[in-house]
């Protein structure tokens, strides 16, 4: 019986709507242990990690407690086995006090009324835990978002959780955040508690895990035990091959300035200025952490939100675009970050998609011309490889890479000078990202200037000819293309010095 | 998709009509003929525009209410004030013009719920043509004849005797032939559906979405206008009480019983027409073929929430199976 892991997954299958997300998973999960589960987006972590703490059900497939073989058919009955799942986005009601959120929906009660008292007693212990130093009484949206995450885990150990899952928990933490979780995740283990920690630093991983687990395309790709954690080892798994061979990088002469930003001011964060310059031919990437300003960046560029102030040139002429449609007209092409929000119209056609861009170019007094419309839903259809048994089939229907590509075709059907992408690879398969990665090399050898975003350290530095750093509204570095490290743009992103390295 | 379901809307208006022939000599009756078509086209006119509204993701309740100040107000200013026809017929025009305009800025401009500006439309437009007539039926009189030709006019069929087309039916092909045009050949009806099925990627794809939301609702005040005219001309006159109650929610019911998605994006103008057509006749039905004259609402209401339902299931059996067919062409690809 003891010998027997603690949980353990068997060939867990799991399809959506033109996806199949898990193709038979194992996972296996020791008493006190942090097993890091690690993978490319799109390859099935969270997916995996929602049927473990019973969020989605899968279509086949076993999960063993303890030996014993288990259902999983709700959150309540995950948590009631001692399994319990700390969002990436925290789940907390800010407007009530931290002693209520732990025990939210399990209230203590004293003739018929919530025992507050006795929250606020019990809350103590729990938060001494996980060493946040607050008071239960403090109301939770005046904690800052590393603060907010122990709350999260104080309430996962206020139900008696064995086994603690926690998706990216550091993604939106500075440094010193996330030094503290790290803390608190070491002082769980030597108390007993198993933790599934799922991250894309592999910094991270390297200093918590015990032991590593990759997923790729919905499928095991190997574990690696405590001494061949190395970052190496990691990406190898991770993307199937090296890393020099997984992005078709080549650096390019750079053309003349295609963008130039002076002084631009956003309205998220109006008191810092940014000024760069992006050149025709180049592919330049802006890291950060969540938050730093970098979505906001491109769609002020893009004319979504209105700048605040600053000069913006495009090919040496001054726009202001006040709207997507004079961005357009200057050359400027946007794939935005919620792809199924904002890039594409899910139910609408694909060949639909893809001139939705270029109808109003391509119009006939006001008229559709539909044969130049069903022309390009062909064009971009073959050239981009989008997997569709028609042009016809909505959108929704097709995988996020080939959504992507949907987006991507749209835009190009007008042929932009410049081209900004918000986090273009996110959720999307493997295969699918190499070839979007391609596109982005064609598209720059044609001379297209390219600014991307991306939360991925490996994109950045497999794709990027010259990278800005953002962190909380400002550009704090440029680093060329010999200066890029995971370290370097870490102590950018997190507003460390390189000297206090 | 579209295509069936307008077949499936048909197929169910031809049933109850055959049904109510059976069960009634009057229903096929040349009189009774001519005024279900009469009633349909005047009832068709203004269910295209709230469609436009509809395809928007948005709703417009104040249609029966400027049915109401039109039609009170267009008699009003002829036989009261004795304007001229031609310059009240352009300020009744001016008026509803001007109502879609306002209720599509406040939509967009101040991003009020299109069901709070258009609810306190009907409040308030109501109002209005109560207050300015003092609450009292105002009419053409014997007056305006050649005018009321326009509604009550009967155009013969060559080589048909003993029933004619009336007039409005002609309004009807015209505005409907107009909007459909619009909605599916203009690059102005591509915009409308992409933003009724997602604002955000329309706007993020190029698309004045705030001035394309405004010129549905331009359009749906303009047709009620537009209907107001016909309907005081039918009647020849009107009461501010109930004068087009409710009409905002025929029209409604005829665009989503004619395959409009309340969820927007979704609606064509045919589908309109024969859902205007479908209320009509099972108006009719009820009149005709039963005591229980005072049930209408009661049974238009459970037809429409059966079909809506009808619908929902079908497509939801739609989209499991093209899933499924998405996905096996996925994995059968390299």
């Amino acid at each position: 019986m003891t010998d027997s892991p603690l949980l353990e997954a068997r060939e867990l299958t799991k399809s959506f709507p033109g996806v199949r997300a898990l193709k038979g998973v194992n996972l296996t999960l020791q008493r006190g242990e942090v097993l890091a589960v690690i993978g490319e987006n799109g390859a099935g972590k969270s997916t995996l990690m929602k049927i473990l703490a019973g969020v989605q059900t899968p279509d086949a497939g076993e999960i063993l407690i303890e030996g014993q073989a288990t259902r999983i058919a709700s959150v309540h009955e995950a948590l009631s086995r001692g399994i319990a799942l700390i969002h990436q986005e925290l789940n907390l009601a800010d407007n009530l006090d931290v002693a209520a959120n732990i025990f939210l929906g399990r209230e203590k009660f004293r003739f018929g009324l919530i025992d507050k008292a006795r929250h606020r007693e019990e809350a103590r212990p729990l938060l001494a835990a996980v060493g946040l130093k607050v008071e239960p009484t403090v109301q939770v949206d005046t904690l800052s978002i590393g603060q907010q995450q122990l709350v999260e885990i104080a309430k996962a150990l206020s139900v008696k959780a064995r086994i603690l899952i926690m998706d990216e928990p550091t993604s939106s933490l500075s440094s010193h955040e996330s030094e503290n979780l790290f803390q608190v995740i070491r002082d769980l283990r030597s108390r007993g508690v198993s933790i599934v920690y799922i991250s894309h630093r592999l910094g991270e991983v390297c200093a918590l895990a015990d032991r590593v687990t990759v997923l790729r395309d919905g499928a095991n790709a190997g574990d690696l035990s405590r001494s061949e954690i190395t970052h190496g080892a990691m990406v190898k798994l991770m993307v199937g091959r090296d890393l020099s061979q997984f992005y078709p990088h080549e650096s390019h002469a750079p053309g003349a300035v295609a963008l130039e930003v002076e002084g631009l001011r956003t309205r998220a964060h109006p008191t810092h200025p940014l000024d760069f310059k992006v050149h025709s031919g180049e592919i330049v990437g802006v890291a950060g952490l969540i938050g730093a300003g970098r979505t906001e960046l491109l769609e002020t560029l893009f004319g979504v939100t209105p700048a605040c102030g600053g000069v913006l040139r495009v090919a040496g002429k001054t726009v202001a675009p006040s709207s997507p449609l004079e961005a357009i007209a200057a050359g400027l092409a946007l794939v935005p970050e919620d792809r199924k929000a904002q890039g594409v119209v899910l139910e609408m056609a694909v060949q639909d998609n893809l001139s939705l861009a270029s109808l109003r170019r391509d119009q006939r007094h006001g008229l559709i011309d539909f044969r130049r419309a069903a022309e390009i839903g062909r064009e971009m259809i073959t050239n981009l490889k989008i997997k569709t048994p028609d042009g016809r089939q909505p959108v929704q229907f097709l995988s996020g890479g080939n959504q992507q590509k949907v987006v991507l075709g749209k835009w190009l059907a007008l042929r932009p000078r410049i081209l900004l992408l918000d986090e273009p690879t996110r959720g999307i398969d493997i295969g699918a990202k190499q070839e979007i990665y391609r596109l982005m090399e064609d598209l720059a050898a044609k001379g297209v200037a390219i600014l991307f975003v991306s939360s991925e350290m490996e994109e950045i530095l497999g794709m990027s000819d010259r990278a800005l750093v953002m962190h909380e509204g400002r550009i704090t570095g440029e680093l060329g293309r010999s200066e890029l490290t995971e370290e370097s743009v870490m102590h950018l992103a997190t507003g460390t010095q390189l000297s206090a390295a | 998709m579209q295509l069936r379901k307008i077949l499936g809307i048909t197929v169910l208006l031809i049933v109850i009509c055959v049904l109510t022939a059976l069960a009634s000599d009057s229903f096929l009756s040349s009189y009774n003929v001519e005024n279900l078509i009469r009633r349909t086209a005047l009832f068709g006119i203004i269910s295209i525009g709230v469609a436009f509204v509809i395809v928007t993701g948005g709703i417009d309740l104040s249609v029966g209410s400027v049915i109401c100040l039109v039609g009170c107000g267009l008699p009003w200013l002829l036989t009261v004030h004795h304007w001229s026809l031609p310059a009240a017929l352009l300020a009744v025009a001016a008026v509803s013009v001007g109502l879609g305009l306002l209720h599509g800025l406040i939509i967009t401009k101040l991003r009020v719920q299109p069901f709070i500006v258009t609810l306190c439309g009907l409040l308030l437009y109501r109002g209005i043509a109560r207050g300015f007539t003092d609450d009292q039926t105002v009419g053409f009189g014997t007056e305006y004849k050649g005018f009321r030709e326009l509604a009550t006019g009967q155009i013969p069929l060559p080589f048909i005797h003993g029933f004619t087309l009336p007039a409005p039916c002609i309004f009807l092909v015209v505005v409907a032939v107009v909007a459909a045009i619009f909605l599916n050949c203009t690059i102005y009806g591509r915009y409308l559906l992409a933003l009724g099925r997602s604002e955000q990627a329309a706007r993020y794809s190029g698309i004045n979405t705030e001035r394309m939301t405004i010129l549905a609702y331009v359009i749906s005040s303009t047709l009620a206008g537009f209907g107001g005219v016909l309907f005081v001309l039918d009647v020849n006159s009107a009461q501010p009480v109930d004068f087009g109650n409710f009409y905002e929610l025929y029209a409604i019911a005829a665009a989503v019983l004619g395959g409009c998605s309340l969820r927007g994006g979704e609606g064509t103008i045919l589908g309109a027409i024969i859902g205007t057509a479908l209320m009509q006749v099972l108006r009719n039905m009820i009149n005709l073929t039963t005591k229980h004259h005072n049930m209408e609402f009661a049974i238009i209401g459970a037809v429409i929430l059966i079909g809506v339902i009808a619908d929902e299931l079908m497509k939801r059996y739609a989209t499991q199976r093209r899933a499924a067919r998405a996905l096996s062409a996925e994995t059968k690809a390299p």
